[in-house]
């Protein structure tokens, strides 16, 4: 949290918002490291083992979740335990929010049958994007077990769900916005990795 | 996007993101649950005033697999064969609350009509009318176009138009609302478009569409096409002499074997389309419907995804349009 609390007034893309930087790329790595082995422990074990991203942050944590599994652990391949699962087609906002073009779905080829299958995603805050993953993996199969790992718990739950490992618990408010930045989604255009907080700047209405 | 009328409204953008969403979809006929909740609880409404196999049954796989409900209305059995108006059938669609209409009409412009008259609110997709426009026909060969590109050039296919791509359209483009759908939307997405067919069937002011005209199929076919498409020759539309007979017609615009020879031995990747159905031995030849480079049945799968993508993308999204389209996490 080196550069936490540093308010940036007039950032060359003129957004009129205070951007508070919360974690920064080592924080994101050292919290993938303790989530990676709290799943292996959760999990006794690497055995059956999936690891699936929800597009389109979710997935490449979930990747960098199952290298460091992987580089720690015997007995995980992360070509047999890693996948991608989309969940456009299961929202329940679906007449209301902008219709959004699809992500690919690939699961791995023995598919989520009985194995213990852990969601991955960025951040956690209505829990309605889960509640679609739930629905949209019955479609799969029907895994042994189901945990969820998220980055970030912005808190505000809309139904009964909770994170079973979490990076970091961080208290907002519902107008502020939580902004994960990843090198394999963003770009070099994006920075470096790091989490942010947009507080919505008094008197302006603009949005970026 | 409010209805889908004509590929001439479809933005560059709009019709990327529809081939993008259609290449999802494609995955879901591949599952072994084929079906989506997107469209659940959601009734459309699919209008056949003309005859149809394959646009029917793509539509209502389509509409099956995103779980919407479907009301088959065709106008032979139903009222329309006593009379009953396009208006009126309309008005019993909204009283019946239609989430959303797929109609073919033998009149160019009675979607059109449909979507601007006022009579219904819900989105109109067009399924065919008269010789004007089959918008998600062009779609799927588009779709099927992008693949086959991504496919020799072994990369993906996500965010990626057609530019640059040569596409030869053959045949009876007078008649034809595929040839003219296609050639909208091919040359939005950046390919360079030839028609091909005698000038008997060729329409008048061909000159204002982004085209090039070629009278010889031979012609066109030496100058390197990356994919033919074939026309059908509408029998139920020929009811002038727009060509001395069919075998003429079959030798200088048909796909012969001779010609699929010619391709073979200039060792290209042409690849060869029809909208079906095929009138084998007329327009094509059976050794080049059945070829390795025949890309039929791909059209067929891709119709599926493309009239899902379709669907999709006019029953979701903000339903008023000061609605805020915010994401929920």
């Amino acid at each position: 949290m080196s550069e936490s609390s540093r308010a940036t007034g007039g950032p060359p893309s003129g957004q009129p918002q205070r951007a508070r930087v919360i974690l920064d790329a080592a924080d994101i790595n050292r919290a993938l490291t303790r989530i990676s082995h709290e799943i292996v422990e959760a999990n006794k074990g690497t055995e059956d083992l999936v690891l699936l991203g929800i597009p389109r942050r979710g997935y490449p944590l979930a990747r960098r979740i199952a290298e460091k599994i992987a580089g720690s652990y015997e007995g995980f391949d992360p070509e047999l335990g890693l996948g991608q699962l989309d969940v456009t087609m299961y929202r329940d906002d679906l007449r209301r929010s902008t219709s959004r073009t699809p992500q690919p779905t690939r699961l791995p080829a023995r598919g989520i049958d009985g194995r213990n299958v852990v969601l991955v995603d960025d951040v956690l805050y209505s829990g309605r994007t889960i509640r679609a993953a739930l629905d949209a993996m019955a479609d799969f199969g029907r895994p042994a077990v189901v945990r969820l790992a998220v980055l970030i718990d912005r808190g505000h739950r809309q139904l009964p769900i909770r994170a079973d490992h979490v990076g970091k618990n961080l208290p907002t408010s519902v107008d502020e916005s939580v902004k994960v930045y990843l090198e394999e989604i963003d770009g070099a255009a994006g920075g470096a990795d790091r989490v942010q907080i947009l507080a919505p700047a008094a008197g302006s209405e603009d949005r970026p | 996007m409010r209805h889908l009328l004509d590929t001439r409204d479809l933005s560059r953008a709009e019709a990327v993101s529809l081939l993008d969403t259609a290449d999802r979809m494609g995955e879901v006929g591949q599952r072994e649950v084929k079906k989506l909740p997107a469209l659940r609880g959601r009734t459309v409404v699919n209008l056949f005033f003309e005859d149809s196999t394959r646009t029917r049954i793509s539509f209502e796989t389509a509409e099956k697999r995103l779980s919407a409900d479907v009301i088959n209305f065709a106008a032979k059995g139903s009222s329309i064969s006593k009379g009953e108006s396009l208006k009126d059938t309309a008005q019993t669609l909204e009283a019946i609350n239609a989430d959303a209409v797929v109609i073919r009409h033998p009149g160019s412009g009675a979607p059109q009509r449909l979507a601007t008259s006022g009579w219904i609110d819900a989105p109109v997709i067009n399924a065919g009318d008269g010789t004007h426009a089959h918008p998600t026909q062009a779609l799927l060969d588009a779709m099927t176009l992008r693949q086959h590109r991504a496919r020799l050039g072994g990369t993906d296919t996500a965010g990626t138009d057609l530019g640059g791509l040569r596409v030869a359209i053959v045949g009876d483009v007078l008649h034809s609302r595929v040839a003219r759908s296609n050639v909208w939307l091919l040359h939005t997405l950046g390919a360079e478009v030839t028609l091909v067919a005698p000038p008997t069937l060729l329409p008048v002011g061909i000159g204002e569409w982004p085209v090039t005209v070629e009278y010889d199929l031979d012609a066109a076919l030496r100058r390197g096409q990356d994919a033919v498409m074939l026309l059908r020759i509408q029998r139920e539309r020929m009811n002038a002499a727009f060509f001395p007979s069919a075998e003429e017609y079959s030798r200088l615009w048909g796909l012969t074997p001779e010609r699929l020879a010619a391709l073979e031995a200039a060792g290209s990747d042409t690849a060869i389309l029809h909208p079906g159905p095929m009138n084998r031995g007329l327009e094509i030849s059976s050794a080049a419907a059945d070829s390795g480079r025949s890309l039929v049945l791909d059209q067929v799968t891709n119709g599926v995804s493309v009239r899902m993508a379709v669907l999709y993308h006019l029953l979701t999204g903000p339903q008023a349009p000061h609605e805020e389209g915010h994401h929920d996490r």
